[in-house]
């Protein structure tokens, strides 16, 4: 027997990563077009962090999102539409991979301009507190957003009006082909933080046990009015987006990291512990890629926004 | 002579500026050892090695003022700003810093800086990788924008920009950064700021363009002869300075005018050539000056080859203003 969260933990990243494949596959197919950027091999990071959200909480996330849109419970159908362009997704289609929005689960996005939503993240906390309001902000981003201004104007905001906003740097080394030690002077991003006044912790990214130990830490000290930045180490297996030929990195560095595949990591200890055997893992396998093939045909079976629509939602619709 | 890409054409021409001029410095995200998301600095690190081709961080106000400060000490920086839709973070450098240097020192410190951008749509890169915004920089009195449309001009232009004394915005169209080929001539030569191409002869209408679009006017311009409209396609090259003598020559021969560009109709500037043509050429014109352009909407993921011109919208754009009495 195992314990339910432990399950349910090692099921959202197989969820997740079930669904990333067969995005790659799609893309290759030509159903998913445009820019696509895997998460693939960082899932412990966001299955580790949600659930220690509650559901009037924040999410506001990067380009890289699909598994935080996931895990916040936006439905994988709604997602891989959205993938697909298609009405049925969870922003009409409008921005596909990039710009995953949903008011009701909270998902502020999906931001593909780097940093740029962590002022408006401090913001949300800002409005959070003037309406009274004792909820969390969570912010993800890649270790490359530390190096821009708006960051910098983040924690320093963040600090001085101590506000609720958990700062979550999902630092997998890179920045797109550019190694955080040849563009950082302080690859410590901890120290960072800190530098602002925003307590800070630094984890094992990989290991989704202890990002949730960490997170719901973290949370608990942001809910009670301060920021804190949780910088959790972690590596992505694929390329950058679709296609980047990796010149910056060995292989034998990936397959170090695939040794701490965050998934196996969680599967054999669960093994070891006897809460987990190859019937029950079987099942799990079974279990999502059958949630993720009901997304494909649904978002496949979707229409497309017609026309009409382009200049809709540009502003606000008032009766004339 | 060789067939070059646009990206292998700016290349081409980087390499042979840094040969000649030791002072020409490269700098952005992802340049130096990763030659670019495009490839288009591929192989600059290796040859002039990091202080020449340096390298950055995520940080594009730091990135284009970094340049403004190499450049008022004489070196000559050509940053790249991987996507223009990346250029905002860096606005304030450019237009308040970069664009107004020269003039609020009194003619003292010049700012020669050469940023290149890969702008435009076509390649489904949604909201954040495909937009036009060269009418914000069009309209910051300081600065040229360049925009070439083929591997030839690109070299040259770039050639010509690197060596004038004034900051230029140099955007590439990266929807055919691969798709335009032709004749590149080996080794130095320059195609000057400042003159517009004719890239066919007609009286019928002119049609101005630039970029990536010039192909669609192209496309479209073979489909009007066949419905006996002749049209006279201009490239403008140069945005700001403007060859308006090539632009006006053109439509009192003409006498109707057809501009065509893909960023969002309202103050493009397709608005700024209305108004010249409307101020310098009025009593030439026999039709109402036609605008195809993108829609007042932002840069959409699906819908973008309704949002974009097409051949088919120029096509009809031009048989009205031909067909107007
Ligand atoms: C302002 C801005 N500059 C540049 C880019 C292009 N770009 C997209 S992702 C990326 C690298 C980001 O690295 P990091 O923040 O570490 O996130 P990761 O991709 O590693 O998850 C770059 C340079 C962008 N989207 N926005
Ligand atoms: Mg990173």
């Amino acid at each position: 027997m195992t314990t339910p969260s432990s399950q349910q933990r090692l099921r959202d990243m197989m969820l997740v990563r079930r669904f990333e494949e067969r995005c790659a596959e799609l893309y290759g197919a030509g159903k998913i077009r445009g820019f696509l950027h895997l998460y693939i091999g960082e899932e412990a990071v966001a299955a580790g962090l949600l659930p220690a959200l509650g559901p009037a909480d924040t999410v506001v996330a990067t380009y890289r999102e699909h598994g935080h849109a996931l895990l916040r419970g936006v439905p994988a159908r709604a997602v891989m539409a959205e993938m697909f362009g298609r009405v049925s997704g969870c922003s009409r289609g409008r921005g596909g991979s990039m710009h995953l929005f949903d008011a009701e689960r909270r998902m502020y996005g999906g931001w593909a301009i780097v940093a740029g939503h962590l002022p408006v993240a401090v913001g949300l906390a800002l409005a959070d507190r003037t309406l009274g309001r004792p909820q969390v902000t969570a912010c993800f981003f890649g270790d490359g957003a530390v190096a821009e201004g708006a960051f910098h104007e983040a924690m320093n905001l963040a600090a001085l009006w101590q506000l609720p906003v958990l700062f979550v740097c999902e630092n997998n080394l890179y920045a797109m082909g550019t190694a955080l030690e040849r563009y950082q002077a302080q690859p410590d991003l901890v120290l960072r933080a800190r530098g602002y006044g925003v307590d800070a912790a630094s984890v094992d990214g990989m290991d989704v046990e202890v990002v949730a130990a960490a997170a719901r830490d973290a949370v608990e000290r942001v809910r009670a009015g301060k920021p804190f930045l949780l910088e959790c180490r972690t590596y992505r297996f694929r390329a950058h987006s679709m296609f980047d030929a990796e010149l910056y990195r060995g292989s034998d560095e990936v397959a170090r990291w695939k040794q701490r595949d965050p998934i196996a990591l969680l599967a054999g200890r669960l093994r070891t512990r006897g809460q987990l055997d190859d019937a029950a893992l079987a099942a799990l396998e079974q279990d999502v890629a059958r949630e993720v093939e009901d997304a494909v045909s649904f978002a496949d079976a979707s229409a497309l926004e017609p026309i009409e629509e382009l200049t809709r939602h540009v502003m606000a619709e008032v009766a004339p | 002579m060789p067939v070059m890409n646009i990206i292998q054409a700016v290349n081409d021409a980087l390499r042979i500026e840094m040969r000649r001029d030791q002072r020409v410095v490269v700098l952005g995200e992802d340049v130096g050892k990763f030659g670019g998301v495009f490839r288009a600095t591929s192989g600059l690190f290796e040859e002039f090695g990091p202080d020449r081709v340096i390298d950055t961080p995520l940080a594009e106000a730091g990135i284009i003022g970094s340049a403004v400060g190499m450049a008022l000490y004489g070196l000559r920086p050509v940053p790249e700003i991987q996507f223009a839709d990346f250029i905002y973070p860096a606005y304030d450098q450019i237009v308040n810093e970069l664009a107004k240097f020269r003039y609020r020192s009194g003619g003292q410190y010049p700012a020669p800086v050469v940023i290149r951008t890969p702008y435009g749509g076509g390649i489904r890169g949604g909201h954040y990788h495909s937009q036009s915004p060269e009418a914000y920089f069009v309209h910051t009195p300081g600065l040229k924008v360049v925009i070439p449309s083929n591997p030839y001009d690109a070299k040259g232009l770039l050639l010509s920009a690197m060596r004038g004394e004034d900051p230029v915005i140099f955007m590439e169209p990266k929807r055919v950064y691969r798709a335009a080929r032709g004749e590149v001539p080996e080794g130095d030569y320059t195609v000057p700021l400042g003159q517009a191409k004719i890239v066919r002869e007609g009286k019928g209408i002119t049609v101005l363009a630039y970029g990536a679009m010039l192909h669609t006017v192209i496309e479209a311009a073979a489909k009007a002869a066949e419905a006996g409209i002749d049209a006279e396609v201009i490239d403008l090259r140069t945005l700001l300075p403007l060859d308006l003598e090539t632009v006006l020559t053109s439509v009192r021969k003409t006498g109707r005018v057809c501009i065509v560009h893909e960023a969002p109709r309202t103050c493009g500037y397709g608005a700024e050539l209305a108004a010249l043509i409307a101020e310098k050429a009025l009593t030439s014109l026999e039709a109402p000056i036609e605008r195809v352009a993108g829609f007042d909407t932002p840069f959409p993921y699906t819908l973008e080859n309704e949002y974009l011109p097409s051949p088919e919208r120029v096509m009809a754009s031009m048989r009205r203003a031909v067909e107007f009495q």
